[in-house]
Parts: structure tokens; sequence; C-alpha cells
């Protein structure tokens, strides 16, 4: 990992923040995919930011605390997004696949902190049905280093029926104030992801980096 | 007026045997109550409680010739503070506390309330662990306001993950607040408002620890009362409408905090086969507790002659 790299605390965990690029202007937070981490460089698709760029290892992956016994929930990574935007401050944000999913969580959990979130293909983009499916209880999946197969397990098989992500979407786009609150350039579009876009309010746009020269003026 | 001795409860009796087992590790407290050499009969605690709130009911179930097994959800009780929570992970847990004491070996099974809805999702998903299924006040079958407008629902969804989040930015420092043993009894009495004040006094002799500050819940300050998140109440009916084991539901007759508010008519279409629902009259959401002779009386019944 090149650049900076801050730990921001988050319950009893302790994530990792890094910092890829410095700049003046409002930062731009990187979210990885299912079993990533946070890129080494500034992704090609995110190079014309002119502010500061930041990438955030979710729980249990890269080189954040990887927790002992699982229990990793979406709700819980987007409350690690929320640890980092608290260090950070206000921010748009790009999701990749899983973290696209928790850049829509947070864009309706901190409407007044996300400033535009761009979800983008990655992996962990399905996550698991929309309905409830008999439950497969493994056990001694422990391993000792990231990322943690219960992240891999459990959160590749989370729960999102997509009312639950269109009230997500809902919720940011009357919060926030970037207009639109969430651009979707994703083209693997699961039902959770067509029920955002279907959400008024919400944008679509050919790549991440037209979305994210949109908001750079915004 | 005499206060009642905190740490004693008339019919209350401790757990014949306490022990820790690992959970894939996290350390997970398991309480048992009679004779080691008896049948295994499973008894799972609902959310924010802990297996010692059984201490007046586990007794007369092992007295039915029983070796009562129950254990404290991560978090709760004597088990460790994990750095994680969710349904999946209690699953885990439970499957470890199981595969302790009964293998994979078919025994009877009552949750209460979380560990109802628990129960019914791993008996719909690992049948061979179960012979019977009782289930007190357990069986959710809609959102608490299922007619608001899209709007409200929005507002409503926007309120509680604010509060949530704002809770996850201070749980890194937070500490269970301390107080005498009246006040934490006290607290609890607003969840459990229909028990009473000498038995809530007599669970923060068991559920609390004494510190130099006073006294605190042992359960994770993680934890919160409360929440959002994907999953629906009404799915709980699905999977019971599949069970493949005998299923007794009790349900109550008055609404408390902590409860559904679930009445026969909303589970009776989704009965399994060798399935049927009971109202006990009379009590809240801890029928078990209000009620405990003749909760025990009924369920001894249901479970027959340990074998």
């Amino acid at each position: 990992m090149t650049g900076n790299t801050t730990t921001v605390r988050h319950n009893h965990i302790d994530l990792a923040l890094h910092q890829l690029q410095s700049g003046s202007g409002r930062p731009l937070l990187l979210l990885h995919g299912l079993g990533e981490r946070s890129p080494d460089q500034i992704p090609t698709d995110v190079r014309g930011w002119a502010g500061p760029v930041f990438a955030l290892d979710f729980t249990g992956h890269g080189a954040s605390t990887l927790p002992r016994a699982g229990g990793y929930t979406a709700e819980i990574l987007m409350a690690d997004v929320d640890a980092a935007l608290a260090h950070i401050g206000p921010s748009t944000v790009v999701g990749r696949g899983l973290g696209a999913y928790i850049a829509l969580l947070i864009s309706g959990g901190r409407p007044e902190l996300v400033h535009g979130a761009v979800l983008t293909d990655g992996g962990g983009m399905a996550g698991g049905s929309t309905e409830p499916t008999s439950i497969t209880v493994l056990t001694s999946l422990g391993r000792d280093t990231t990322p943690d197969p219960y992240a891999l397990l459990e959160l590749g098989r989370d729960l999102r029926p997509p009312d639950y992500a269109s009230e997500y979407a809902a919720v940011a786009v009357a919060g926030s104030l970037a207009h639109p609150a969430i651009t979707v350039t994703a083209q693997f579009r699961p039902s959770w992801l067509e029920a955002v876009v279907a959400t008024r309010g919400v944008a679509t746009a050919a790549s991440t980096a037209a979305a994210l020269a949109a908001y750079a003026e915004s | 007026m005499t206060v009642a001795d905190p740490s004693t409860f008339p019919g209350a009796v401790a757990p014949t045997r306490q022990y820790r087992i690992d959970s894939d590790g996290l350390g997970i407290a398991v309480h048992e109550w009679g004779d080691e050499q008896h049948p295994v009969l499973m008894l799972g605690h609902g959310g924010l409680d802990f297996a010692q709130t059984f201490n007046g009911f586990a007794p007369l179930l092992a007295a039915g010739g029983w070796r009562v097994v129950s254990w404290d959800q991560r978090g709760h009780g004597d088990s460790e503070h994990a750095f994680l929570y969710s349904i999946d992970a209690d699953l885990r847990d439970i499957v470890n506390v199981f595969e302790h004491v009964a293998g994979r070996n078919a025994v009877p099974v009552i949750g209460h309330s979380k560990s109802g809805v628990m129960m019914i999702n791993l008996a719909e998903s690992n049948a061979f662990r179960f012979s019977k299924l009782v289930n007190i006040d357990g069986m959710p079958w809609a959102r608490p306001a299922p007619d608001v407008n899209e709007h409200e629902r929005s507002d409503a969804l926007a309120a509680d993950v604010k509060l949530w989040l704002d809770h996850r930015r201070r749980t890194a420092v937070r500490e269970r607040r301390p107080g005498t043993i009246d006040e934490l009894a006290a607290r609890r009495n607003v969840m459990n408002p229909r028990l009473s004040r000498d038995w809530m006094r007599y669970l923060v002799s068991v559920g609390a620890s004494e510190h130099p500050d006073g006294w605190r819940w042992k359960l994770d300050p993680s934890l919160k009362f409360g929440g959002f998140g994907p999953w629906r109440p009404e799915w709980a009916r699905q999977k019971l409408a599949g069970l493949s084991v005998p299923f007794l539901g009790l349900l109550v007759e008055h609404a408390d905090p902590l409860g559904w508010g679930t009445q026969p008519e909303h589970i009776e279409p989704w009965l399994p086969r060798d399935g049927h629902v009971v109202r006990i009259e009379g009590t809240g959401h801890f029928p078990h507790i209000e009620r405990p002779e003749f909760v025990a009386a009924m369920l001894l019944d249901f479970l027959g002659a340990p074998a």
C-alpha cells in the first residue's frame, strides 16, 4: 500500500483508511468489493478527481481487524463507512459490488455526509436472495488472515429485498445536497439495484469518470 | 417494609453446572439444570435476556426428568462480547452448543422470543437436531406498523438508521451505565413491565456484575434494543409451515414492549403438520416467568416421558 494509512476505530474494530491522493476540495472515498481490499493506487476511472482520495478496508478485509467468529452484516459495514466519514468529513463515495450496496446504505443513513454515491460493478454485487432461504450453518471456518471466510460467507448471501434498497435510495434523494444523490454505472443490476435505478431522483451514467465529473462540479 | 435479599427469589435455583464452550474462537457460557445423565432438553433465551432468567422455570423442567441446557447468546450474560453480531452468528453458536451436549442426536428444544424465531429457522434447515419444538411467544407475523405510507416508512427508516449510526460511533468507549441494584431493576422493568420488582432485583444479582462505581448489566453495551434491516417478521411464519417435528406454540394475552402482539389467528394457517398453538391467559411476553408452574406442566405434558 502506498500513501498514508490511518486507523479509524469502529466499536472494537480498527479500520484501515488509506489515503491514495492528497489535494484540496471534497474527498472521494472508495469502497471495495466482496473479498477485495483497497487498491494500492488510484484506479483509472477516478484519476480525474482533484481532491483527496481515500480507500477503506471493511471489517475483516485488507489491513482492518479480523474479528473472531463472524457475524457480518451489510449494516455493520455501513457503520464502518460512517466511522470513516466522521474522520474525513463529507465526501463523494464510489462503491464496487458489495461496496456499491454499502454506498447505497450510507447515502441513506448519512445523506448529509455523502455528496453523491456512485454504484459500480464489482464482487458481491448480487448478495443473497430477496427472500428468506434455508440457512446453511457452517462452523469452524476461522482463519488468521483477511479476507475473513465468514465475511465471504455472510456478506455473499445477505438478504437484499428490492424495497429495502429503494427505501435507502429514497431517503438519500430526500436528504442529500447532491443532485443526483446516487448515480448507477454498473452494468450488472440485480433486483435490488434495479429498484434503486427506478427510484425517482437516481441517475445512471455511462462511466464512473462521467459520474464523478458531474459531482466534482456540484 | 422489608426489602427482599436480591440474591434469592422464591423458586429460583442457580444452574447445577456452568461452563464455557469454544464457538469458533468465542466463549459461549452454558448453564445446565438437572441430572447430567438425564436426556437433554434445550432452552433458548430471548434478545437482551440471558440463560439465568430461566432460574425459576428451568428447575421445574429438570424436576420432570430432563437435563435442561441453556446458553448465553454472544454478548449476553456470561458469554464473551463479540466483535460482530448477527442471526447467522447466533445460529452458529447454537449449533456448537447442540454439538457439545447432543452431538447429532435429535433433542427437544424450547425457544423464547428471539430464540423461538431462531429455532424455527434452525429446525427448518437442521431438522435432524430436533425431536420436538416449543416456541414461547416468538412467532412474529407482521411489521409493527404495516399500514404506514411509503413516505412515513422512509422517515422511520432514516430516523432508525441515524440513531443506530450515532450509537455505533459511541460504542468504542461506551460502558453499561452503572447504578444500584434498584436502579438497574427499575430500568429493566421498563422492558419487562409485568414482572415484579423483586424478580428484577434478583436478575440484577445474576445478570449484572458489581464494579467500584456500581452494578452494570453484563450485556455488551454495543447491543441495542430495536433495530432495522432487511429481515421481515412475516418470514418466520413461512418457515414455520415447513417444520417436520411436533410443534407447540405459546402465545400470550397481553402486549409487552418486547413481544410481537401475535394472536393464534395470525399463526394457525401457517402451523405445520403436528403443530398447534395455545394462548396463555393472564400473561405478557414472559409466561414462563409469570406462570412458571402452569407453563412447565403444559410443556412437560407435550414433551412426554424423557427419552
